[in-house]
C-alpha cells in the first residue's frame, strides 16, 4: 500500500505523455444537426453495435433524433426486442476476455471520458501496421487492441514517423500514405467520422440537448428576478444614510 | 386573518417571535457590509441547495460497487429531470468551495477572527473540515475511476501515519482496497452523519456570531454609538435591509451558478473530471489522479515535501498543518486593528503572497508534477528536476510563514489610527 502511494505521488507519469504525441484534430460535430446525429445512429449499429454496447442508453431514446418507434425499429435494432431496451451487445463481457484480451467497453459515455476530438482524431488515425496481433495500429491510440472498424469505407494506409532531433526535443513528423482505397473518399469519411463522434457526444448525455435551451429561460428569469429584487433593495435602503 | 392567526401562535409559542427577533428583525448589523459579506448568506443557500437535491438523488441512486456508476447514468438518462438535480449537486459541491473560501478571505481581509469572534471563526474552520470530509466522501460515490483512486489515495495518506498508520486505513476503509464496503459506508456518512454535523456546526457559527455581532469592513464596534433618539448610527436591523440586499447577491449567485450547470457543467473537467466517466476499476491504476479542486492546495504540499526515510508522513503532516493551523489564527494575528483598511504594508505583501501561492499551490495541485518541465542542470541537491515541484515548495513554505510569522509582522505593521464611525457611501 505505501508503495502504492508512493508511486501515485511521485511517478513520472509515462503513459500521460504516451498519449500526448500526436496532436488531436476539433471535432466539427453539431449537437444539433439531426441528419447528422441520425447518420451517426446508422454508422454505430451497423459497425460498432457488434462489439460495442451502449448499456446505459434505451433504443426509445432515438425518437430525439427525430425518428418514429417504427423507424427505430426498422432500421436500427437488429434483435427482436422492445423499444424500451437497453442497447446491449450479444456477447458477455467474459467471453469477450477470452476471445479478444480486453473486453471491448461500452461506449454510453465514452465521449464524456475521452472528449469529441480525442474520438474525431482516433477514428480518423488507423494504419496498417505488420507488427501488431490485428494488423492494425492507431497514431492517438499506440497499440490500440481494435482492428480499424471502418477500414472498408477509410481504406487502408500507411503511417511513418520520422523524428526531427532539435536540441534534445525529438519533433516527430507523422506521414501518411495510402495503400489501397475505400468505399469513400477522404472527405466523405470525415463526414462519416463527424457523425459518429456527434453520435456519441449525444449517447453521452443526452440531456444535453435540452440543457441548453432550458439554461436561456432560466437565465431569462433570474434576469428578471434581478431587475424586481434590485428595485426592491433599493426601495429598502434609500433611508439607510 | 394572517394577524389573528400569528396571534393565535405566538401565545402558544412565543419562542418563533422572540427567536425571529433575536435573529433577524432586531439582530443589528454594520450597515457598511460590501461585496464580500454575500459569502455567508450564499453558503447558507449552498448548504439548502445540496440538501435538497441530495435527497432526489438518493430516490435513485444505489450505493453498491456493481450498481453505483449506473444508477448515476440512469438519473442523468431516464429519472425525470434528473440531469438536473444530479448537475445541481455536482456544481453545488464546487460552488459551496468557492463560497466559503471567498467567506474565509473575507474575514481575513476585515479582521473577523479577532477578538471577540474567536469562537465564531473556531466554529467557521470545523465546518471547512466537515466540508472536507463531506465532500471526500461524496466524491466516491459515483464510483468512477477518479472515486475510486482519489479515495485509494487519501485513505492510504492516513496509512502513512506511523505505529497506527495501516490499521486506521484498514478501519476507515473496512477492507483491504476500497471495494463495496468502503461505499456503503462512505454512502452512510455522506447522506447522514455528516450533513447532520454540518447543520449543527452552521447554527453554532451562527448563534456565536448573533451573540457578539457581526465584524464589518472597518473593523470597528457599530454599536457604540447612538442617536439622540435611541438608535445605532451605524447599525441595521438585518431584516429587512440584508434580507434584501442578500437576496440580491443569491440571484446573482444563482445566475452564475445556473450558467455553469446549463452550459458548461463539467467546468473544463474542473467540476467534473472527464476519467470519472470511466467505472471504477481496481485493476488499472490510472496515470494521472488528482482531486478535485478545491483540495489541490493542500495536494501540492502533500507532493511537494520529500520522503523521509521512505515514509510519506512527512507530507502528510505537513498537509495536516496547513489546514488546522487555522484554528491558530485568532492568537497568530496580534494586530492591534482588525481590517485590513487600517492596517500597514506588512500584512498587506503578507496576505497578497498568501493568495497567489494558495491559487499556484491549487493550480500546480490539478497538473502532474512535469507540468512546467525539468531544470536543465544537475546539482546535488536536486532531488527532483521537476520543475513544478520546487515552485510547490517555495510556495509551500510561504504558505506557512504567512502564519508562523503572523504574530512578528501583525505587531510590527505600522497601523493607521481607526475612524470614529463607519466608512459608508
Amino acid at each position: 500500500m505505501k508503495n502504492l502511494l508512493a508511486a501515485l505521488l511521485f511517478a513520472p507519469l509515462v503513459a500521460l505523455a504516451a498519449e500526448g504525441g500526436y496532436r488531436l484534430d476539433r471535432s466539427p460535430h453539431d449537437p444539433r444537426d439531426l441528419v447528422s446525429l441520425q447518420s451517426g445512429a446508422r454508422t454505430y449499429v451497423n459497425y460498432c453495435l457488434g462489439c460495442h454496447g451502449l448499456q446505459f442508453m434505451r433504443y426509445d431514446g432515438f425518437k430525439d433524433l427525430g425518428l418514429s418507434e417504427a423507424q427505430i425499429r426498422d432500421n436500427l435494432m437488429f434483435t427482436g426486442e422492445k423499444v424500451s431496451e437497453s442497447i446491449k451487445i450479444a456477447f458477455n463481457p467474459k467471453e469477450a476476455k477470452a476471445w479478444f484480451g480486453a473486453a471491448p467497453p461500452d461506449l454510453s459515455v465514452v465521449a464524456r471520458s475521452r472528449g469529441a476530438d480525442w474520438l474525431y482524431t482516433y477514428l480518423r488515425s488507423f494504419y496498417r501496421d505488420p507488427k501488431t496481433v490485428t494488423g492494425w495500429n492507431n497514431a492517438v491510440f499506440p497499440n490500440v487492441a481494435m482492428p480499424h472498424p471502418l477500414w472498408a469505407l477509410q481504406g487502408q494506409r500507411a503511417l511513418q514517423v520520422v523524428s526531427h532531433e532539435e536540441g534534445g526535443h525529438g519533433a516527430l513528423e507523422y506521414k501518411w500514405s495510402e495503400i489501397s482505397k475505400g468505399t469513400q473518399s477522404a472527405a466523405e469519411y470525415d463526414t462519416t467520422v463527424r457523425d459518429l463522434v456527434n453520435f456519441l457526444v449525444y449517447v453521452g448525455e443526452p440531456s444535453g440537448v435540452y440543457r441548453r435551451p432550458i439554461g436561456i429561460v432560466v437565465l431569462f428569469l433570474l434576469g428578471v428576478l434581478f431587475i424586481f429584487s434590485y428595485l426592491l433593495k433599493k426601495d429598502y435602503w434609500k433611508d439607510v444614510k | 386573518m394572517a394577524i389573528a392567526l400569528w396571534k393565535w401562535i405566538d401565545t402558544r409559542f412565543p419562542t418563533l417571535g422572540s427567536e425571529w427577533r433575536k435573529h433577524a428583525a432586531e439582530y443589528y448589523a454594520p450597515k457598511n457590509f460590501n461585496f464580500w459579506y454575500f459569502f455567508g448568506s450564499l453558503a447558507l443557500l449552498v448548504l439548502g441547495l445540496q440538501i435538497v437535491s441530495g435527497i432526489f438523488l438518493t430516490m435513485n441512486y444505489k450505493p453498491d460497487a456493481n450498481l453505483a456508476f449506473g444508477s448515476v447514468e440512469y438519473i442523468m438518462r431516464d429519472v425525470p429531470g434528473g440531469w438536473i438535480i444530479r448537475y445541481l449537486h455536482s456544481t453545488g459541491a464546487s460552488a459551496f468551495f468557492i463560497v466559503v473560501y471567498l467567506h474565509m478571505f473575507r474575514a481575513l481581509l476585515y479582521g473577523s477572527h479577532k477578538e471577540p469572534r474567536e469562537l465564531v471563526w473556531i466554529f467557521g474552520v470545523l465546518i471547512y473540515l466537515t466540508l472536507m470530509g463531506e465532500a471526500f466522501f461524496g466524491y466516491l460515490l459515483p464510483w468512477g475511476q477518479m472515486s475510486y483512486w482519489g479515495a485509494q489515495v487519501i485513505v492510504n495518506l492516513f496509512g502513512a501515519i506511523p505505529l497506527i498508520g495501516p490499521d486506521l486505513a484498514l478501519w476507515i476503509r473496512g477492507d483491504y482496497v476500497v471495494s463495496d464496503v468502503t461505499l456503503n459506508r462512505f454512502f452512510a456518512l455522506h447522506v447522514i452523519a455528516l450533513p447532520l454535523v454540518l447543520l449543527g456546526l452552521v447554527v453554532a457559527h451562527l448563534l456565536a456570531l448573533h451573540d457578539v455581532g457581526s465584524n464589518n469592513p472597518d473593523g470597528i464596534d457599530v454599536k457604540k454609538l447612538k442617536s439622540p433618539d435611541g438608535h445605532y448610527l451605524d447599525a441595521i436591523p438585518f431584516h429587512p435591509y440584508y434580507t434584501v440586499k442578500d437576496l440580491v447577491g443569491a440571484v446573482v449567485f444563482l445566475a452564475i451558478f445556473c450558467f455553469v450547470m446549463f452550459f458548461v457543467p463539467e467546468m473544463g473537467g474542473y467540476f467534473l473530471e472527464a476519467n470519472n466517466f470511466n467505472p471504477a476499476d481496481p485493476l488499472k491504476t490510472p496515470p494521472h489522479i488528482a482531486p478535485v479542486w478545491y483540495f489541490t492546495p493542500f495536494y501540492s504540499i502533500l507532493r511537494a515535501v520529500p520522503p523521509l526515510f521512505h515514509s510519506q508522513f512527512p507530507g502528510v503532516m505537513a498537509m495536516g498543518i496547513a489546514v488546522m493551523i487555522l484554528f491558530f489564527l485568532p492568537w497568530l494575528d496580534r494586530s492591534p486593528v482588525k481590517s485590513i483598511r487600517y492596517r500597514g504594508v506588512l500584512y498587506k505583501g503578507w496576505l497578497a503572497a498568501f493568495v497567489i501561492v494558495f491559487l499556484i499551490l491549487g493550480y500546480l495541485g490539478t497538473e502532474p508534477t512535469t507540468v512546467w518541465g525539468q531544470f536543465g542542470f544537475d546539482a546535488f541537491f536536486l532531488d527532483t528536476k521537476d520543475v513544478a515541484t520546487w515552485v510547490a515548495r517555495l510556495c509551500s513554505i510561504i504558505y506557512f510563514l504567512f502564519f508562523f510569522l503572523m504574530p512578528w509582522y501583525t505587531v510590527r505593521d505600522k497601523v493607521k489610527p481607526l475612524p470614529e464611525r463607519v466608512v459608508f457611501h
